[in-house]
């Protein structure tokens, strides 16, 4: 019935609209409007209009940064967060600097040469000194800030700490791990093959290997055994013997992986430290984040450290920084006794794409030392 | 050519007259925009009051995806997904392209016809056919594609990484495969009737800029989409024959998959080598609309007719040498990041020296404010408030904590939501009379302008903030966090301003439609225009004018010519007694 009532209003609301521009029609021809020249009182109320358009807009920016201002992103808490957000201030005043004078220009231009003030247009076409002007002050004003910018992006991007702390984000549908390098500060090898039972990384050890090709010989005997029950050569059967295949082959795979162990030292990942939900990190000391992703890509965002890469599957990224603000100390600079450093998932990863985070807390070197403590290893967290 | 009998098909459905085929771009462009709106008007609701309940969400979406009037968080994504995609390629690049590219081309350089009729009609239905296939893709049980409109794999590539993943992205796929070569038919024809068929007198130097920016345009669609096509096709390689392109080392769903080798950045590479193109696909037709446009409408003539044209060609060329700058934090070699910055900012400058032209052409103008003028001047402004934010992205240090936030949905929302959307319609209130001989009303024009202008920057200005307050884009809700409780009020300006935006449209429609029936007849040359379109009669005719094909001995741009009576000298006029005809 709704659906009906909303059907006839429509139908009856283009009616009356037509009825009543055929009125205006009729209203205008009789006034003598063709409906084509634009009138004097037209064009007057149109050019004060844009003039009160443009300043109105300007009103509109003024008052939404005022407004909003709180919950523009604090002081970054990185080092080189600090040299971003000068760059930023830098091209903003560029970019609002053009804004302002372009506007105010177009303001004028559109009041003062409306038909009504101007009647006769200038024929003047060109003029190559102004080309060469505004070709050559964008270009100079440009070419400072490429090479400001280009140094900014190198500066945060090269030269990788020597003693930077290796923490791992790991990224999958739909959760972080941070996996913490151990004392040795060097960060097991993993693999997609060793993804298993509580190896939810799939990091290599001696043990996980092990465990892991256990695993591969029950999940085949059990297909092997499944094979029984359907069809043989059917269908059923060509697809279990294809997951079979796959199994071996992964199977073959790892058992390479325990052939090297001679030569590999996995016991590196031994002292590894997973965690979920919130991981820790020390003060003024330069963490570099080695990201990966298990199924889709995703992105590890950390706004407040200016911090974000992508999690790609079959590759590693990686992105360091240095912390300055501790979790304490932003909760008081920002009056909020119940902040938190978050990581949010930023490249679109499937229907939770938009509750993948963990808390980032920030915090001294002994608290740091002491929380990891407190955290069990990879060695002990049921992976024998 | 003229002269056979028609009937209703070969007249109105499969027509080979570059004029009918414009008509169709336009329609069709125009209902898939209206698709793609009110897309954006159900998933503002979720974002500005995430998780409550909306009648009009259950109403039109259906329990399936709209449970108890609360949007399903998969369907979100797919309307963003289609919403995007729409506007990208359904609007912006068929309708805006293929309405102005098959009318003025033909029309602007005096010829009859395209080069190619028969391509021409086949590129329409190619356009019609993949319009059809996505808004098919709105009913698959599983949903329609739902990975954004750049569908980067694995997530667009398996089907168990999100249910829109499965049959929505095939139709998808096979969707935009139909829309590519609707474009290559389309850009090839374009670019050789403007090499070949210019009339007599019709040099180069006295293109229009409006054909100058579509000839290029055309070139950078003929070398850039199939880039994309093979983007696509690898894609369908990887989703249905078992291929790793883009695909390795991926636990899903339980499963270890059997693919290694390949690389997702080898998608964005070659998406982004489409994509960047794209957007300068979808810019050039407005810039060069809007200075026919604005230069008609100031009685001067465009100022800087060169350096026009030569900052098309900057831009066009440079269009080719930034897509990195959509992958600073991809994973790429941070290398690039360097390269891609300085062509990004250089891009900066050819976009700058247009507007200064613009600018310049108002000045000392005897400005006649009509509708579209309106709208042009609306572009310049938008394409100033986008362009310059566009600075900052272009910035990868900055790009670090930007990408893939409200920062950039604003950025290419006011460049190409606003100002390309501006310059079209601007174009079409324009070249309406030339379109269905009849002028459009002016007085609804007007509402139209001013409410959508208002409502324009009242969407997307606010989402500037929401960006640098961190806030990622293609986010369900963002009340799981507290850090973005001052989001919501911003979210609900948003809303507000968008939901009378987007009624405001239906005028916009109501006015089309009207106007084409009984708007008042128009007269040949309604706006006083120099350009060899209006020259031919009002009532269409296959090849355009009777007898012969026009002489042209001047530039376009001969308004408010001292040496003439008249505020417009016609291209057609021929010279006097030493006068020069081109500057």
């Amino acid at each position: 019935m709704t659906t009906f009532l909303i059907y006839i209003v429509l139908i009856l609301g283009i009616v009356a609209l037509v009825q009543l521009v055929r009125v205006s029609e009729i209203s205008n021809f009789l006034n003598g409007d063709d409906g084509i020249v634009i009138t004097d009182k037209e064009t007057n109320s149109l050019s004060y209009g844009l003039v009160i358009f443009i300043f109105g807009y300007f009103a509109f920016y003024a008052w939404l940064v005022w407004r909003f201002w709180d919950i523009l992103l604090p002081d970054s808490a990185s080092e080189h967060g600090v040299a971003i957000d000068t760059l930023f201030n830098v091209n903003m005043l560029v970019i609002t600097f053009v804004f302002v004078v372009t506007h105010l220009v177009l303001a004028y231009l559109v009041f003062r040469y409306a038909k009504t003030k101007n009647k006769v247009a200038s024929f003047k076409s060109h003029d190559n000194t102004l080309e060469l002007i505004w070709t050559t002050v964008p270009t100079i004003v440009l070419g400072v800030l490429i090479v400001y910018g280009i140094n900014t992006w190198n500066s945060a991007m090269r030269d990788v700490p020597e003693d930077s702390i290796n923490i791992e984000l790991y990224a999958r549908q739909f959760d972080w791990t941070a996996r913490y390098a151990g004392k040795d500060n060097i960060l097991g090898k993993a693999n997609f093959r060793m993804i298993n039972g509580t190896n939810t990384l799939g990091i290599i050890s001696k043990n996980s290997i092990d465990s892991r090709l256990a695993a591969y010989d029950t999940d085949i005997a059990e297909l092997e055994e499944s094979r029984t029950s359907v069809f043989p050569g059917g269908a059923n059967d060509e697809e279990i013997l294809d997951v079979i295949a796959l199994r071996k082959k992964h199977k073959g795979y790892v058992m390479q992986l325990k052939a090297n162990s001679e030569v590999e030292d996995y016991s590196v990942a031994d002292d590894d430290i997973l965690v979920k939900v919130e991981f820790h990190i020390p003060i003024n000391k330069p963490v570099n984040f080695q990201i990966r992703s298990q199924d889709v890509i995703h992105s590890a965002y950390m706004p407040h450290f200016r911090a974000q890469m992508n999690a790609v599957p079959g590759m590693m990224t990686q992105f360091y920084f240095t912390p300055t603000i501790t979790t304490a100390e932003m909760r008081t600079k920002l009056g909020n006794p119940e902040f938190n450093y978050l990581l949010f998932c930023n490249k679109i990863c499937g229907t939770a794409h938009y509750n993948m985070q963990m808390n980032i807390v920030v915090e001294s070197e002994e608290d740091y030392q002491k929380w990891l403590s407190e955290q069990p290893k990879f060695y002990t967290a049921g992976n024998k | 050519m003229s002269g056979h009998k028609e009937s209703f098909i070969t007249k109105y459905l499969f027509s080979y007259d570059h004029k009918m085929i414009s008509r169709q771009f336009l329609l069709t462009g125009t209902a898939m925009a209206f698709v793609g709106m009110g897309m954006s008007m159900l998933f503002r609701l979720q974002l500005s009051s995430p998780g409550e309940s909306f009648w009009i969400l259950n109403f039109i979406l259906g329990d399936k995806w709209a449970p108890g009037g609360v949007l399903d968080p998969n369907m979100y994504m797919s309307l963003v997904t289609i919403h995007g995609t729409i506007m990208v390629f359904f609007l912006l690049t068929a309708g805006l392209s293929g309405t102005f590219a098959n009318l003025l081309i033909p029309l602007q350089i005096g010829a009859r016809d395209m080069a190619s009729g028969m391509l021409n009609m086949l590129s329409y239905w190619f356009f019609f056919g993949s319009s059809v296939v996505m808004i098919c893709s709105l009913f698959v049980e599983a949903g329609p594609a739902s990975g954004g409109w750049t569908v980067y794999p694995p997530l667009s590539a398996l089907p168990q990484a999100m249910p829109g993943s499965g049959l929505g992205m095939t139709l998808w796929l096979v969707s935009m495969s139909l829309f590519i070569i609707s474009s290559l038919l389309g850009g090839l024809n374009y670019i050789v009737t403007i090499v070949n068929l210019r009339t007599k007198g019709m040099k180069m130097t006295r293109l229009p800029l409006s054909i100058w920016a579509l000839f290029l345009t055309a070139i950078l669609g003929v070398l850039s989409f199939p880039v994309l096509f093979a983007a696509a096709l690898l894609l369908i390689f990887d989703r249905t024959f078992g291929t790793s392109f883009y695909l390795s080392d991926i636990f899903i769903a339980g499963e270890a998959l059997d693919r290694t080798g390949g690389s997702p950045l080898l998608y964005h590479h070659l998406f982004w080598f489409l994509g960047h193109p794209e957007v300068y696909i979808i810019l050039l037709p407005a810039l060069g609309l809007t200075s026919e446009i604005i230069s008609t409408n100031a009685r001067k003539p465009i100022f800087g007719y060169r350096a026009m044209i030569g900052s098309l060609l900057a831009i066009g060329f440079l269009s080719f040498i930034v897509w990195g700058h959509h992958m600073y934090i991809s994973g790429m070699n941070p290398f690039l990041g360097d390269v891609f910055t300085f062509t990004t900012l250089l891009i900066a400058i050819p976009s700058a020296v247009k507007v200064f032209n613009y600018l310049s052409t108002l000045w000392q103008g005897k400005i006649h404010f009509t509708v579209a003028m309106m709208f042009a001047i609306a572009m310049v402004s938008t394409f100033i408030s986008g362009g310059v934010t566009g600075i900052i992205l272009a910035d990868a240090a900055l790009d670090i904590n930007l990408h893939d936030t409200y920062f950039v949905v604003a950025h290419f929302h006011i460049v190409m939501g606003l100002s390309a959307v501006m310059a079209m319609f601007a174009g079409v209130y324009h070249w309406f009379p030339k379109m269905w001989g009849r002028m459009m009303n002016k007085k609804l024009g007007y509402i139209h302008f001013w409410v959508t202008f208002t409502c324009a920057y009242g969407v997307f200005f606010p989402q500037h903030i929401q960006g640098l307050a961190g806030l990622p884009r293609r986010y369900y809700s963002y009340s799981e966090f507290p850090m973005f409780e001052g989001v919501a009020d911003i979210a609900s300006i948003v809303t507000a301003f968008a939901i009378v935006g987007g009624l405001i449209q239906f005028l916009f429609l109501f006015n089309l439609i009207y106007s084409m029936f009984r708007g008042p007849k128009a007269p040949q040359n309604p706006w006083k225009s120099n350009t060899l379109e209006w020259t031919t009669p009002v009532e269409h005719m296959h090849g355009n004018w009777p007898g012969e094909l026009p002489v042209v001995h001047r530039w376009p741009y001969d308004y408010s010519n001292p040496d003439h009576d008249e505020d417009f000298v016609p291209q057609i006029v021929p010279l006097k007694e030493g006068e020069v005809g081109d500057h």
